[in-house]
This record gives structure tokens, C-alpha cells and sequence, in this order.
């Protein structure tokens, strides 16, 4: 056989490939869509240039740089700041066993954890604080090597519910002990910034969902009486603003409860997050469960299960599942959410940054802060959004 | 064997579905009678060691305080009024709120799927900011941070119309009626029943041939006509033109945008348009691309594809989610506290901390928002089964 030689290729035409084919596909196709091109350069141009100029020279960002522990934890006492980082590393070491033990799953969220920790270090902060931060690396590494050590199987169960206990554990170590001279309790008040943000949210939507389970059950009972009142409370709670009902739950809970029940303000804004935020919760559970097939009901009938195990064991696992990125949605909507105590008064990330710029020394630095306090918002909730979209993706909701 | 095995063997009452579903409700009302009892009680003597008496006589008193924004309100007339001037304010943010963030959302939506790369970026970025960020902040942003940082009123930004911006409002060109207004004003009534007419008879027609009529276009064609005549035809021009002018220290005629209600309606435009952007390029990713070609197949030009088929189809997929951003607009409208606009909740608010009848003033605030979120999503829902597909 003799070598065919390869015909001879013509190269394509060089504005249709590389930097300018890209450019002209996407940018020039036609004269409309070059038109408006330089429009929104120029536009782009006229916001950004004035944009980036006051961000690097006349901003005085040191409005930030002042009140950062202000903003992270608001009014918690300086000395006991310590248990808010033990917080932090316990995450850290979570996330880093969690990565070693299941791999793959976790590793982005690990290691995003992790390089944040290393990479605050290497800002300029005190060297006291950079170590800390530098901390928060140290402890994701340990996780990951104790993670891979060959545990027997049941460690993955010691590290589930580690995870589950975290919340409250966070919740304890936070607020302290009466009792305990190691662990003075912090009263509610100090509570504040960043760290009243997430723990509002958190125990939102952790006391919202139970509740949102069982009013979801109860508005596709077929008892009227119960479907009736699960009903009226959705629809009640989801046709109102959310400021009434905190507004609602920090002036008519006093009144609803007896004389010597005393609810300080912070359980009292909880209360109200956690009565508006189960509604909601109960439309997605509600979704859920309608979007379980009547096969799987019908199946676990014939089985000869009862009635509430039917639901506990074969319907709620499935539409639980499904629903549980619509719950991550929803706890990044309370999230942001959390802005509005600043109506009834809690110094949460928001109102601490209205009480920064109220003080004379930093008058009129409302973009300085807003901005900041906007960056800080997005990081988390995109990142949040960012795991959301993995979730799903890793769950395979809507595909089985 | 003899014996009949009945088809409905006698189960014992306590395993009877009905009588357990019975006593499971008779539970479930008596529980909830108990526990509603219980907070009455303790209201009840709350309110008493407060001395206050329960009822809506006070909404009668005079409110002796005034209302910075919206129709005129003296401090001498009812709480009552200035609660009615709450809901009326809270209806303007609502009312233009939802017309501009439905076109914001429109063309930010469409533009995420620009086949200019530049556009498409631009239109995500704002998206995804928006949309991370709490709506609170965005509202003392544009409020602290925009609109009381604009020139003092001798250095007004003066823009084309002209409208001139300043730190005290934003003032745009009105027109006044003359005393030949109301005949105006019915003769645009008879235009609207006339272009109403116009649209029906054109939409019988088109489906009796099967044409495209353009029926949106006479029907607005028909209204013009009436309107332009009948300004003509009638003595002198019903309405003139109110220019803002700077008089003294301040701008006088036209008409004022406060800077409450300005932030307000900027920050919750900005929003809900970041949401309906999104629900907009769902609506219009969800129609299959195959409906696009089969379409071109069809001959119909890439404009009519859009009205006829894309359209129609998207809005299908598109009016529930945007249901709720109507009511999430209106719902969020309440934020106006936060920067002193005086809608029904900040008035409701100063009405209760004056007078501290909390229980009522909180049952109207909630009753006003539920009868809004009501009737919206009651007119949504008809239009909805309007447009939905109907299946076989």
C-alpha cells in the first residue's frame, strides 16, 4: 500500500477563529450588535473608571479596618472572643475529617473553608489575628488527616453526628453556663454582627423546618379541621411582611405570654423568624411530598405498612430529599433576611454598620461601609448559592 | 361451608378509621381552644395592667402628627386618615414598583441571553449582586448613600426634560387640568371602551380567517385618535404643562419625588427586576428550541416567532413565580420604615407608639397586607388560567 498523502487542509479564514473570531462571534456579529457594543463599553467605562478611582483613592476604608471586631461579633466581650474562633476551628475540623473520610464530596467545601483561613492570614491584620486565621488552615489539615486515618466504618457515623450536634453546640459554647466559671454566660444583648447574622439564621431555619414538616403534613391530611388550620396559617404567614410578624413577635409576645415569663429580645426575634420562615419551608416539604409518585404509596400499602409509616419511612425520605436544595435557598433568603432586625433593634451585621456610621468620627462614610457590608452579604451567599447548584447536581434531584 | 364471610367484618371502635379521624380533630380543636384561650387570658390582663380598653374608638382621635409625603394630611384629622394616607402611600411605591421592575426584569432577563457576550455578562453581573445582597442594605444604600449625597438645590443635576435632582427630591415636568379637563377625561373614557371594542372585533376576526390581525396596535391606535381629536375639538387644551422652576430656595410646580420615596422605589425595582430577570430567561429557556425551528420552518419571520410562539409559550412557565414578585414587592415595600418613607406600616408604627394599641394596629397592618397579597394573586390566578395550557 503506498502512503496516501493528507489532502491539503486550507486553514480557516483568521477572523473566524482565535481572539478576533471570538470577538467578532460574540461581539461584532452584526452592525446593530457592534452598536451596541461601544455603547456599553463606553457606559461601562463612564460607571467604572469614577468607580474604581473613588474605591482606591479618596475611600477612607478605614472606617472598616476600625470596627472589624465590631462587625464580626458586635458588643461580645473581648476577652471571651476566643469561643467564637474554638466555632470556627471546629468547622474547620469538620470539614477537613469530613473531606478525608468521604473524599470528593467534600473537598471543595473543605478546602474553600481552608485557603479562606490561609488567605485572611496573609492580610494585614495584627500578627495575633493572622495566626488565628492561620488557625482555622491548621485545623482543616488536622481533620483531613485524622479523616483518612483507617477509622472503621463507624467513625463516618461519629462525624455525621458531629455535624448534626454542631449547631447547638455552637449555640452553647456562644451563650455559656450559668454555672460553669470557664464558660460565663453572654447575655443575648452582646450578641451581634456577623456572628448575630448567622446564629439568627441558623436557628431559623433549624426550629423553621420540623415545624414546616408538620404543616406541610397537615395541609395534605385528609382531616378538614387539620388541613384547614395548616392552611390558614400558610396562606396567613405567607400574605404578610416578614418585619410585621418580628415586629409582631417583639411587641405581642410579651403580651401573649404570662407576667413572669421574661423573653429577651434576640429569642424573641428568633421566635418570629421561626414562625414566618416554617411556612415557607412547609411549601417547599409540600412540594416535595407532591412530587413523590403515588406508585410509592400505593406500594407501601400493599407491603402492609400503616399509615404514619408509609409517610415516615417510604414517602418523607424521598421528598425530603428532593427539597433539600429549595431548604438551602431558603436559608440564604433568611440569610439576608436577617437584615430587617435591624427594624426592631438587634445590632445584627447591618444595624451595626448604621451604628458605626452614626458615630461623629465617621461621618458620611455611608458608601465605605455599605459597600463592605455588601461584599461581605454576597461572599457568603453566593458561596452558599455556589453549594446549593453542587447539591442538587450531587443528589441528582429531578433525574432519578 | 355455610357461614357468609361479610364483606364488612365489624371493626372495633377504636380501630375504626372514621371514629379515630373524629376524635383526632375533637383533640386537635379542643387543643387549640385551650391554648388560644390561654394567650387571650393573658392579653386580656396584659392590656388591663396597662389600663388600655381594646376597640377601634381611638382610630377617631387626632393623630398630632404629620405626614411628610403623599396627599395633604393636617395633624388635626384621625388616625383613621393618616392610616388610609399609609395605604394610599404604599400603594403609590407598589403601583409604579411593579410597572418598572416588570420592564427592568424584561430587559435585563432578555439581555442574559444577548448573543453579545458583553451584554449577557453585564446583565448577569447585575443579577447576581443583586440578588446576594440583602434588599435593606440596598435600600440605605440608594437612600444614604445616593440620594443624600446628590448637589444641594443650586447645583441640581439637571437632566434632560427638564428634570432637575437634588438632594431634596427629584422634580419632574406635570401638567395641570383646566376647567375643560373633565370632558377630557370622558372622552378618554369613550376611547378606552372604543379600543376595547376595536381589539375584540379584530380578535373575532382573526379567528375566523386564521390572520394576524394586530390587535394591541389598532385597539391603541383607536384610544390615540380619540385622544388627540378630542384635545383639538375642544376649546382651549385640557391640560397645561407645570415646569418645574427654581424659586427662592427651592423648586416649585411639577411634580416632587421625595427622596424616601425615590430610594424606596429605586432599591425595590433594582430588586424584584434582579428576581423577574431571572424568571423572565427560565421562561424563555423552557420553550423548546424545537418549537423555535419548527416555527422558522413554517416561514414566519424571527419577530413573529417571538410573538406568536416563544411568547406565549414562556409566559405560561413565566406568570406564577412572577406572581410572587408582585406580592414580594408589595410585601417588601414595608422595608420603607427603615428610611422614614411614611407607608402603612411606619404609619401604623408612630399610630401605636403614641396610642399603644398594639393588638389592633398590628391585626390592621397584617389585615391590609393579607387583603393586597389577596387580590393580586386573586386577578394573577384568573389571568393565569387564561394563558395556562390547556390539556386533554
Amino acid at each position: 500500500m503506498t502512503a496516501v498523502a493528507a489532502p491539503e487542509t486550507l486553514k480557516p479564514p483568521r477572523t473566524s477563529v482565535g481572539v478576533l473570531g471570538w470577538l467578532r462571534q460574540n461581539l461584532f456579529s452584526t452592525w446593530y450588535n457592534a452598536l451596541l457594543t461601544i455603547v456599553t463599553l463606553w457606559a461601562l467605562y463612564a460607571l467604572l473608571r469614577p468607580a474604581l478611582t473613588w474605591m482606591l483613592t479618596t475611600a477612607r476604608w478605614e472606617v472598616v479596618a476600625d470596627n472589624l471586631r465590631l462587625f464580626m461579633v458586635g458588643q461580645y466581650p473581648a476577652d471571651q472572643v476566643s469561643r467564637i474562633w474554638l466555632c470556627v476551628y471546629v468547622l474547620g475540623g469538620l470539614a477537613g475529617s469530613s473531606w478525608g473520610t468521604w473524599g470528593a464530596r467534600f473537598r471543595t467545601f473543605a478546602v474553600a473553608i481552608g485557603s479562606a483561613g490561609l488567605f485572611l492570614a496573609l492580610l494585614p491584620f495584627s500578627l495575633d489575628i493572622r495566626l488565628r486565621w492561620l488557625g482555622l488552615g491548621v485545623a482543616v489539615a488536622a481533620g483531613l488527616v485524622v479523616g483518612r486515618l483507617p477509622w472503621p466504618v463507624w467513625l463516618r457515623r461519629v462525624i455525621i453526628a458531629a455535624w448534626l450536634l454542631y449547631f447547638p453546640f455552637v449555640l452553647l459554647l456562644v451563650r455559656g453556663l450559668e454555672r460553669v466559671g470557664a464558660l460565663p454566660r453572654v447575655n443575648t444583648n452582646l450578641w451581634g454582627g456577623l456572628l448575630l447574622t448567622f446564629l439568627l439564621a441558623i436557628v431559623g431555619i433549624t426550629f423553621s423546618f420540623p415545624f414546616g414538616v408538620l404543616l406541610a403534613l397537615g395541609r395534605r391530611s385528609h382531616l378538614p379541621v387539620i388541613r384547614g388550620f395548616c392552611t390558614l396559617y400558610i396562606e396567613v404567614i405567607r400574605g404578610v411582611p416578614l418585619v410585621s410578624v418580628l415586629y409582631m413577635a417583639s411587641i405581642m409576645l410579651p403580651l401573649f405570654l404570662p407576667e413572669q415569663i421574661r423573653v429577651d429580645r434576640v429569642v424573641r426575634a428568633m421566635i418570629g423568624f421561626v414562625m414566618f420562615i416554617a411556612a415557607y419551608v412547609a411549601e417547599d416539604v409540600r412540594g416535595g411530598l407532591q412530587a413523590v409518585p403515588r406508585g410509592q404509596y400505593e406500594a407501601a400499602g400493599a407491603l402492609g405498612l400503616s399509615g404514619p409509616l408509609v409517610m415516615g419511612l417510604v414517602v418523607l425520605p424521598q421528598a425530603l430529599r428532593a427539597v433539600i436544595p429549595s431548604l438551602v435557598g431558603q436559608f440564604i433568603s433568611l440569610f439576608k433576611d436577617t437584615s430587617l432586625v435591624a427594624i426592631i433593634s438587634l445590632f445584627d451585621l447591618l444595624n451595626i454598620g448604621q451604628s458605626v456610621l452614626a458615630n461623629p468620627a465617621y461621618l458620611g462614610l455611608h458608601r465605605e461601609v455599605y459597600v463592605f457590608l455588601a461584599a461581605l452579604y454576597w461572599v457568603f451567599s453566593y458561596a452558599m448559592a455556589y453549594a446549593a447548584r453542587r447539591l442538587e447536581v450531587a443528589l441528582g434531584v429531578g433525574e432519578r | 361451608m355455610a357461614s357468609v364471610v361479610s364483606l364488612h367484618p365489624r371493626v372495633p371502635l377504636w380501630r375504626d378509621v372514621r371514629v379515630l379521624s373524629a376524635l383526632g380533630q375533637a383533640i386537635f380543636v379542643v387543643v387549640i381552644i385551650i391554648v388560644g384561650a390561654f394567650l387571650y387570658g393573658n392579653v386580656r390582663a396584659a392590656l388591663q395592667r396597662q389600663g388600655l380598653v381594646t376597640g377601634f374608638d381611638f382610630m377617631r382621635a387626632p393623630a398630632g402628627f404629620n405626614i411628610g409625603d403623599g396627599p395633604a394630611f393636617e395633624p388635626s384629622e384621625s388616625y383613621a386618615r393618616a392610616f388610609t394616607i399609609g395605604v394610599i402611600n404604599t400603594l403609590r411605591v407598589i403601583g409604579l414598583g411593579i410597572v418598572l421592575a416588570t420592564l427592568l426584569g424584561l430587559v435585563a432577563g432578555v439581555a442574559r441571553l444577548s448573543s453579545n457576550w458583553l451584554v449577557a455578562k453585564i446583565a448577569a453581573v447585575y443579577v447576581q449582586i443583586i440578588r446576594n445582597t440583602p434588599l435593606l442594605l440596598q435600600l440605605f444604600f440608594w437612600f444614604f448613600a445616593v440620594i443624600l449625597k446628590l448637589p444641594n438645590v443650586r447645583n441640581s443635576i439637571t437632566l434632560p426634560g427638564p428634570i432637575y435632582t437634588n438632594v431634596r427630591g427629584i422634580y419632574v415636568p406635570w401638567a395641570t387640568p383646566t376647567e375643560t379637563f373633565g370632558a377630557w377625561r370622558n372622552a378618554l373614557i369613550v376611547g378606552v371602551i372604543v379600543a376595547g371594542l376595536v381589539w375584540l372585533g379584530i380578535a373575532r376576526w382573526e379567528r375566523r380567517t386564521g390572520r394576524v390581525g394586530f390587535a394591541p396596535l389598532y385597539a391603541l391606535a383607536a384610544f390615540a385618535l380619540m385622544a388627540v381629536v378630542s384635545w383639538f375639538v375642544l376649546p382651549s387644551a385640557p391640560l397645561t404643562p407645570d415646569v418645574p422652576t427654581l424659586r427662592g430656595l427651592n423648586y416649585r410646580g411639577g411634580a416632587r419625588m421625595s427622596p424616601e420615596y425615590a430610594a424606596l422605589l429605586f432599591g425595590l425595582v433594582f430588586y424584584t427586576g434582579a428576581f423577574i430577570a431571572e424568571i423572565v430567561r427560565a421562561g424563555i429557556q423552557a420553550v423548546s428550541k424545537g418549537q423555535v425551528e419548527a416555527a422558522r420552518a413554517l416561514g414566519l419571520r424571527p419577530l413573529l416567532v417571538l410573538r406568536l410562539v416563544v411568547f406565549p409559550q414562556a409566559l405560561r412557565v413565566i406568570i406564577p413565580p412572577l406572581t410572587s414578585q408582585y406580592l414580594n414587592l408589595a410585601k417588601n415595600s414595608s422595608l420603607a420604615v427603615a428610611i422614614g418613607y411614611p407607608d402603612l406600616f411606619s404609619i401604623g408604627g408612630t399610630i401605636f407608639n403614641q396610642t399603644g394599641h398594639a393588638l389592633e394596629i398590628i391585626s390592621l397592618i397584617m389585615l391590609s397586607y393579607l387583603t393586597m397579597s389577596l387580590t393580586t394573586s386573586l386577578l394573577l390566578n384568573i389571568y393565569n388560567r387564561r394563558v395556562r395550557l390547556v390539556e386533554r
